[in-house]
Formats: structure tokens, sequence, C-alpha cells
């Protein structure tokens, strides 16, 4: 074995021994996420922290303040925008929204919502097809640091340019800047958007089915899960989905390959819109 | 030295320029590519079916768990940043931008090294920001191959200067001679 490759063995090693002790001391559990994006954002803190190994990194993490904090937000997917891929917003209101109106309550999960952005989008969506008052939103996060991001909604302003052509490609109906007040560098939306939307910490990979929902988006957040673990996700998502209930991913995921292909309907195969087809098993 | 792999990182200017080493190919080169091009996050994805037009090699855009084959190129598909894993498969994250860029050059270089290790060419061509300069510092320590495309043949000279710059960089030439250098060396 070469040098390089017997230190990049130990560097493997001690990763897995890191994400194990994270797992069995704080309880978060990221040892099935892709390993080289877990190892590069390690690898990254490491030399920003000055340090020489994973470690002395596993050494600081349990015995001193605030190193796990910086860990987790290493490992939370923190990246959103409001209506990102308008055609998702698209699709949803043209497939699934005509079928949710249909009944007299919906819920709704917005499973890893990060800081929100996606969750006020589809707010405004169901405001705009009048749904929003017979609607019950949860949206989950397992970090509980974005998660009182995502109940302020307040965002930077020099972002709201962007969101408003996601806004008006998405098919939005009104202006976007009616749903927003701009101070400052910040934009704080509409209040009234928030009454029924609950937030709350749940964590994906090991917490359970906590409702029975009408329709699941849980967008750019299996990709970093490996195969296992994004089967066990999906299996979560189906048995909280009521039949006929929809699942809305990110563009780049897919149910194709995964164990309950076949209990779902594609409803948009582009943006990644499936239907669920069979009753639960309870 | 037997290299199993190659990644490429392009931004401005680079569409053509891939397409001239593409077209400058060897028949019966097989070795895998894996291409992060810098482009507008509303770009639809184009660049694969441009390329493919009449290469001999399959190329398409890079899915999340895929396998890394021989004959095949594969393009990090835009507002995504690619990632290489130990087992040769690839996956694709959406986090912040690196080098104001989502595909990031540095993300792909840097995981590609660990997977590859020396068994890895790295090629850096025209652009205007410095993405890719760390990236080529990681492949340049693992031993593998490090080459830039000549500033001066480069339609925008900042990208490859910087990667240049690092003192990493093994080779300096043409679109025409890394086309050349690469079917000579990978058979």
């Amino acid at each position: 074995m070469s040098l390089i490759e017997h230190k990049i063995n130990i560097q493997n090693n001690e990763l897995e021994f890191f994400l194990e002790i994270i797992f069995r001391v704080f309880g978060y559990d990221f040892r099935n996420y892709n390993k080289a994006h877990v190892k590069r954002r390690i690898l990254h803190r490491i030399n920003n922290l000055e340090l020489q190994s994973i470690s002395q990194l596993q050494h600081k993490v349990l015995y001193e303040e605030g190193y796990f904090d910086m860990i987790l937000r290493d490992l939370s997917i923190n990246v959103t925008e409001m209506f990102r891929d308008p055609g998702f917003y698209k699709s949803m209101r043209e497939e699934v929204i005509p079928i949710l109106r249909t009944y007299p309550y919906i819920k709704i999960w917005h499973a890893g919502c990060a800081t929100g952005e996606e969750v006020y989008s589809f707010a405004i969506l169901l405001q705009e097809e009048g749904l929003y008052e017979r609607a019950q939103i949860y949206a989950t996060d397992f970090n509980p640091v974005v998660l009182e991001v995502a109940k302020k909604a307040i965002y930077p302003v020099q972002k709201i340019k962007d969101y408003t052509l996601n806004y008006q490609e998405s098919g939005g109906k009104n202006l976007f800047s009616e749903y927003y007040v701009a101070r400052y560098d910040s934009v704080i939306f509409d209040q009234s958007l928030k009454k029924n939307i609950v937030f709350a910490e749940h964590n994906l990979v090991t917490d359970s089915v906590f409702a029975e929902v009408n329709l699941i988006i849980c967008r750019n957040v299996l990709i970093y899960f490996n195969k296992e673990l994004q089967n066990k996700v999906i299996s979560l998502f189906t048995e909280s989905l009521i039949k006929g209930g929809f699942l809305g991913l990110g563009s780049k995921e897919n149910l194709m390959f995964t164990d309950v292909f076949n209990q779902y309907q594609v409803i948009d195969s582009k943006e990644k819109i499936y239907k669920k087809i069979v009753t639960s098993l309870k | 030295m037997s290299y199993e792999a190659i990644v490429i990182g392009s931004s401005a200017g680079g569409l053509k320029a891939l397409k001239i080493i593409f077209d400058n190919l060897n028949q019966s080169f097989t070795t895998p590519i894996i291409i992060a091009q810098h482009t507008s996050s509303r770009s639809e994805s184009y660049l694969a079916t441009f390329l493919n037009q009449d290469s001999h090699l399959t190329i398409k855009e890079a899915e999340s768990g895929e396998k890394i084959l021989r004959s095949h190129v594969y393009i990090a598909p835009p507002n995504f940043h690619l990632l290489v894993e130990e087992d040769f498969t690839m996956n694709l994250t959406v986090d912040e931008k690196v080098n104001y860029s989502r595909p990031s050059i540095d993300i792909l270089f840097e995981t590609a090294a660990l997977a590859y290790k020396n068994q890895l060419i790295g090629i850096i061509l025209t652009g205007a920001n410095n993405d890719g300069a760390f990236g080529i510092k990681q492949i340049n320590s693992f031993g593998g191959l490090t080459i830039a495309q000549s500033p001066e043949s480069a339609e925008v000279p900042i990208m490859p200067q910087a990667a240049i710059n690092t003192g990493c960089i093994d080779k300096i030439i043409t679109l025409e001679e890394i086309a050349e250098l690469i079917s000579s060396i990978c058979n």
C-alpha cells in the first residue's frame, strides 16, 4: 500500500468512527449520507480550524462547547430558494391542486424544510388557489437553528429579484411584492402565510411518521443519502401518505430505482411528482 | 502510469474548447471523462446534446448514484455540484456555491482526487475566475497528472492562469495538444 493509500485508509476509518460516535453521543445519524460530501465537509472544517486529523476534531466535538453545533451546521443542507425550479410549482398548480381541492381538509408535510423558503412559496400558491384556509402545513427539519430562521420568514433583500423571476415563471397570479415588506436589507413575508404552518424538529433518519398527509414535499434531501437510507426515508413517506396522496421530490431525485416504485404513479416525470396508488399496510 | 479517469473544469468559452478536445480525441480513446462546466443556474442542460453529436463516446449528464464507466463522458447538471465517491460512483448536491459557481470545479476535482489518487488527470480550460485552482493542488498532491490550457490560447486566460499560479501544473498546452496527449497516454 502506498503512503497516500495508507493515509486515506486512516482517514476513512477515522471518519467512520467519528460519524458513529456522533450518532451514539448526540443522536444525529450521518452514517448513511453519501461519503464524498460528508468527508469533504469534515476535511474543510479541519483545514479551517487548522487541525491535523479527524481524530483531533472528534476530541473537540466531544469535549469542547460549540464544536458539535458547528459540525451539525456543516452537515445540514441549508441551500434553498423561493419557488426553486418554477416548473415544479407550475406542475403542482396544474396537476396536484385540482385533486387536493376535492378534499375538505388537507395536510401537507415539508420534510427537510431548512430555512423555509419553499414552505412559504407553497403557502403563497395555496393562498392563490383558495386552499390555504383548509390546509394544515407541517414544516420539519432536524436542525433547530434553521427552523428558527424559517419561523421568522425574514430573508435577504438581494435575493428577491431571483425569487420574483421564479414566482412569475411558476405561474404566480399576483405581484410578488404583495407578499412581503422590504426593510433595510431584509424582506419580511406576510405573517398571514404562517397561520397554518407548524414548524417542528423532525429527523428523517431517526424519527418516525407523525401524521397522515395528502402531500409530502421533500426536495434535494434524498440526493445526500445512500441507496439504503433513500429507501428507508421513502418508505417513511409512503407510510405517511394517504392513498391518492402526492410526493414531490427534487429535480435530480427519482423513485424509479427504489423499493416502492410500484406503489406510485408518475404524475410529472420531469418535475418528479408522484401519486401513491396503494393503501398503506398498517 | 495508467490513468483511470479524467476530470475537466471549464467556464467562459468552455463550450467551444470542449468541442475542440472531443473533435481531436483518438477513436480508440475510452477513459471516462467527468466535466464541470460553469453555466447560468437558469440554463437548461444542452451541453451533453451539443457534444454528443459526432463523438464515439456516450456523453451524458451525470445522475445521482451513477457508476462511472469507460467510453462515457459525464457532465455536471447546471446548478448542482458533482462529487465522485471512492467507490467510483457519482453524486450530486445543492450545497452553497463555491467560487461563485455551482457546479464547482474544485468540488469535482477534490473528490475525484480522493477516489482515483495518482490515476487521475485534471485539466483546467478557459474561464474567468479561479475555480479549480484548489482542486488542481489536491490532484497534484495525490500524484495525479495536471494540465492547464495555455493562457494565450484560451478564450479567457484567468482560470488556467490561476491554476498555473499554484505551481502544481505539469503541462501547459493548447486544446489540440491536450487531445493528443490524453489520447496517447490513456491507450
